[in-house]
């Protein structure tokens, strides 16, 4: 690629933080937040983007990037008051705007009326800026070069002539801009030969002598055939702070020519007016910025890195871990006292080693402002598309994710939030006859809970409507009709493969195939998404993901052959159990009693078929787990190992998830050991549950 | 000769741009993205020999940059060039009235920009 | 038109080759990482037989197929004479189970025969062909066809 292909790509990833920063200040100006910087930096942003496309030739962009600054130049002026109608324009601009620079950025264009609406009413608001413009037109013809006019008449005498004489005598105001009245004389010393002699009859006697201002002025002859323009060219930083005429040099000169006067002061007559409106608000654009630049302003020192690079550091602190883990215990086998240096310097290094571990996953997090950022937008069209009134709330969008994850996340919350609007919430009219808004409220919110990442998508809708859910489910065979779910489980079955209770299919949702591949999504992620109902006030998804990357505390366990790793974050406590305590419940399921309440038992061994396992789990150790969906569970394992921390290692990419196993690790011995995912094994015990009873029911035709 | 040019813009792609023709032509850039980043810069680089800057820019514009320049007596006659577009005329005065010494106009011509860069600086 | 016919048959590949229950197998030399010798692994829960657990190399967690069960016989008895070859198809790293790695061998494309279709069996799924070599048969065998052994349901589909 070459420099300018490079320059470009990196021009349409600039475009993607301008358009965010211009989306964000409009949604502040929407509701009612912007201030005079808000607006600049929707304007900035604009303006930018509109430069850079003016840079590479793409004019369908720049041509409506125009119309959009117009406005916002108007409005940052105080010419034009930003009212709600004004906004909604704008908001629709910036969506307007981000289809050009996506279609340039694919190498298409759009049709020639492309959101004509959008276009008429950026005209129409800027309609107020017409005169303006036309009167900032006026002077910049006016700016010295009225000659020109007279050329048309005299074609001969001025093109094609002997040469030129120049008369030029700079004012203060040429130095003060650090213009140099020799650079010039230079230039026009290179289009030809120049005789140059100077006038110093105006310098005043020394003790009027103004340093800053100039006395001396110069007549230069050219004898060069060249044409005006390019003796203009010369003076063109200059030409209204100075006396300039110029004037042609011919054989015969067939008509006396005016000698026109050049006025020594620039013509600035036409500008106050114009420019008075631009310099009052300008100043205050003036006073605001240098005084008090925010905080949030200062630009923050970046690098581009590869993902490669931070991969392999990952991976290496994540070996230093294990290597000071193995260490670790080593030193304990080998009986020194954890008080001895040794002991302290390895407490400091395993001290060291957790900052730089936290510190090396700070660099692949991102914050999951960059996919919520679409958000807003959506929510938009899917407003205007259903004709419901729609007010998102985004929460926790600085919260950090993994930027593999982050990528990963868009799909499945975008298909969330179709639904949201499109099935969970009702007609304005519908809303109103239940005693709601009429504007229904979408939720977005990611936050860090117990290690992991928790987002929710929640709608203040009509919920899950439970009845319809059942008889879809059993029309489509995934139940029998004569099967008792709870509520819960209820919920849970929209997650079903080719499940839709949407009555048509909507343009929107699609076909309803949706909840089913976003739930694969998510756990293909590592994660799991569970739903939780009000029928009447709304529905809840809550999505829990893993980081990616991280050093889990847990506790290792023997269960039967083989070590597995409990993660501390879900431990409540671990007991040995009486054979009198353990209940077997319904057909398949028991129960531990543990002090006063009744918690399910889960043989971990008879679960996940793991050879050599304890059948009776009064031989061995229970430890009592929270889970996310269901409150808490007795694990029964064989024996308690120890406690160490453990780097998590991902098998996934090179297997694929397991249900009830978050990753694996590699013990101090160098063998693998997996983690067990809480949640996992309550859904895969329900899941086995569930099939047994179904396969009761399908060869008895009776329930449990 | 190549000269030692400060480039003040706050949009990266104009910066780049200007790196690529500037650099094309021979000539050193030192970059900044505001104004205010680019006093700073110019404190610590006396050896610039020309400016050109952007007006639009946060923190601190280019017409406030301009003045402090000015202002400021080690770079009070450096030359100042301001990257305008053809339908500010009004801004481009203000520039000047600030204390621009030429401008160029966006998009720019490779050429223009340097026989620019020539016109101001020896 | 023979010339190029010529052409694409004389392009040469290399083969690994490898024992499994007496056969001789070879896979592209191109999706081999290294071999190494046999570790025991640790077993996944409810995995299918061929599927022996995952071991740690160097840091990274692998999974590793029995050839010999995923080929439609039984399990292998393994002991420290065994090899585990690890095999990179493009998008999973993962371990195969061997009795023992033979040789190296290059073929040119020509010389590989299609395999006679006279009935599917276990083993039809993952041969890409045979070659014969100094009197030896050698069965060629996909890796891709072998990473996919290791797919969730949702992949088996799309592939």
């Amino acid at each position: 690629m070459d420099s300018i292909e490079v320059i470009k790509q990196g021009y349409f990833q600039e475009c993607e933080e301008l358009l965010l920063a211009m989306e964000e200040g409009l949604i502040a100006m929407d509701s009612g937040e912007a201030d005079a910087e808000t607006i600049n930096a929707v304007f900035r942003a604009v303006h930018s983007i509109k430069g850079g496309g003016g840079a590479f030739g793409l004019t369908q962009l720049v041509g409506f990037a125009h119309g959009f600054e117009t406005v916002l130049d108007n409005i940052r002026s105080g010419s034009l008051s930003p009212d709600p109608d004004c906004v909604k324009i704008l908001l629709r601009a910036g969506d307007v705007l981000a289809d050009y620079v996506n279609a340039a950025r694919g190498g298409r264009a759009l049709a020639g009326d492309y959101a004509a609406d959008v276009v008429d009413g950026l005209a129409a608001l800027a309609g107020g800026g017409a005169e303006e413009e036309e009167l900032q037109e006026d002077p910049f013809t006016n700016m010295g070069f009225t000659p020109v006019t007279l050329d048309i008449d005299e074609p001969q005498a001025d093109t094609r002539s002997g040469g030129w004489r120049i008369w030029f005598k700079p004012s203060g105001r040429l130095y003060a801009k650090a213009n140099e009245p020799l650079l010039i004389l230079r230039e026009l010393a290179s289009l030809g030969p120049t005789e140059v002699t100077s006038d110093i009859s105006q310098i005043p006697p020394l003790d009027a002598f103004d340093p800053d201002d100039s006395h001396v002025g110069w007549t230069i002859v050219l004898n060069a055939d060249v044409p005006r323009e390019r003796v203009e060219e010369a003076f063109e930083f200059v030409h209204d702070d100075c006396e300039l005429d110029i004037q042609p040099i011919t054989a015969a000169v067939p008509e006396p020519l005016p000698f026109d006067e050049i006025p020594s002061s620039p013509p600035a007559a036409t500008t106050p007016t114009v420019s008075a409106a631009v310099e009052l608000s300008a100043k205050s654009d003036a006073a605001a910025a240098p005084g008090a630049p925010s905080p949030a302003d200062a630009p923050k020192q970046t690098i581009r890195v590869d993902l490669d690079k931070v991969d392999r550091l990952v991976n290496l602190v994540g070996e230093l871990v294990i290597t000071q883990a193995m260490l670790s215990q080593s030193v304990s086998e080998s009986g020194l006292a954890r008080t001895s240096t040794v002991g302290n310097g390895l407490a400091e290094l395993e001290h060291l080693l957790r900052e730089l571990q936290e510190g090396v996953m700070a660099i692949r997090t991102q914050p999951v402002k960059s996919v919520f950022q679409r958000m807003p937008r959506l929510v938009r069209e899917l407003s205007a598309q259903t004709q419901k009134q729609v007010h998102l709330v985004l929460e926790g969008e600085t919260t950090e994710v993994d930027k593999t994850v982050i990528e990963k996340l868009g799909e499945p919350l975008t298909h969330m939030i179709r639904n949201a609007v499109d099935h969970g919430l009702e007609a304005p009219d519908d809303r109103v006859a239940a005693g709601k808004p009429a504007e229904g409220t979408v939720k977005l919110s990611a936050e860090h809970r117990g290690g992991r990442i928790v987002i929710e998508v929640s709608d203040d809708g009509r919920g899950i409507n439970r009845t319809r859910v059942r008889e879809k489910a059993v029309e489509k065979g995934l139940i029998p009709a004569s099967a008792v779910l709870s509520d819960e489980e209820l919920d849970n079955l929209i997650f079903k493969p080719g499940f839709s209770t949407a009555g048509q299919v909507s343009n929107i949702s699609g076909r309803g195939v949706g909840m089913d591949v976003v739930r694969r999504s998510i756990m293909d992620l590592g994660g799991r998404i569970v739903i939780s109902s009000n029928p009447g006030s709304g529905s809840r998804f809550s999505l829990t993901l893993p980081l990616t990357l991280a050093v889990l505390d847990g506790m290792v366990v023997a269960v039967g052959e083989q070590t597995f790793v409990l993660p501390l974050t879900h431990i409540v406590e671990s007991l040995k159990p009486r054979e009198q305590d353990i209940q077997p419940f319904g057909r398949d399921r028991t129960l531990l009693k543990v002090r006063d309440t009744y918690v399910p038992l889960v043989n971990v061994g008879a679960l996940l078929g793991v050879a050599g396992a304890d059948a009776d789990p009064w031989c061995g150790v229970v430890i009592l787990v929270e889970s996310e969906g269901c409150g808490r569970l007795a694990l029964a394992v064989d024996q308690i190992l120890g406690q160490r921390q453990v780097v998590i290692k991902s098998f996934e990419t090179n297997y694929r998830n397991i249900e009830g196993i978050a990753a694996a690790t590699i013990l101090g011995d160098g063998r693998v050991a997996l983690i067990l995912d809480v949640d996992g094994i309550v859904s895969r015990c329900r899941r086995q549950v569930g099939e047994s009873n179904v396969q009761e029911i399908a060869a008895t035709g009776t329930g449990p | 000769m190549g000269k030692t040019i400060l480039t003040v813009d706050d949009s990266r792609t104009m910066r780049n741009m200007l790196m690529l023709a500037l650099t094309g032509a021979g000539h050193t850039v030192v970059q900044a993205d505001d104004g205010q980043h680019g006093v700073e810069v110019l404190a610590q680089h006396p050896d610039v020999e020309v400016i050109i800057t952007d007006i639009n820019m946060p923190r601190m514009d280019g017409y406030a940059f301009i003045e402090a320049v000015r202002r400021e007596p080690g770079t009070r006659t450096t030359p100042i060039l301001v990257l305008t577009t053809e339908s500010e005329p009004a801004k481009k005065q203000r520039a000047r009235d600030a204390g621009a010494t030429g401008w160029i106009v966006k998009p720019f011509d490779t050429e223009k920009l340097v026989a620019a860069v020539r016109r101001v600086a020896p | 038109m023979s010339e190029m016919h010529n052409t694409i048959n004389e392009a040469r590949q290399q083969f690994i080759t490898f024992l499994s229950d007496d056969q001789e197998y070879g896979a592209n030399i191109m999706a081999i990482r290294e071999i190494r010798g046999w570790t025991e692994t640790t077993p996944l829960p409810h995995a299918p037989a061929y599927v022996r657990g995952v071991i740690n190399l160097r840091g990274v967690v692998l999974p590793v197929i029995d050839l010999k069960a995923r080929l439609g016989r039984e399990l292998t008895a393994t002991n420290p004479k065994h090899v585990i070859i690890v095999v990179d198809d493009g998008s999973r790293t993962f371990g195969v189970l061997v009795d023992a790695v033979s040789d190296i061998l290059t073929a040119r494309a020509g010389e590989i025969q299609q395999t006679p279709d006279l009935a599917r069996d276990a083993q039809s799924d993952f041969v890409e062909g045979i070659v014969v070599m100094e009197q030896r048969m050698v069965t060629l065998l996909s890796m891709k066809m072998l990473a996919l052994s290791f797919a969730g349901p949702a992949e088996a589909e799309a592939a």
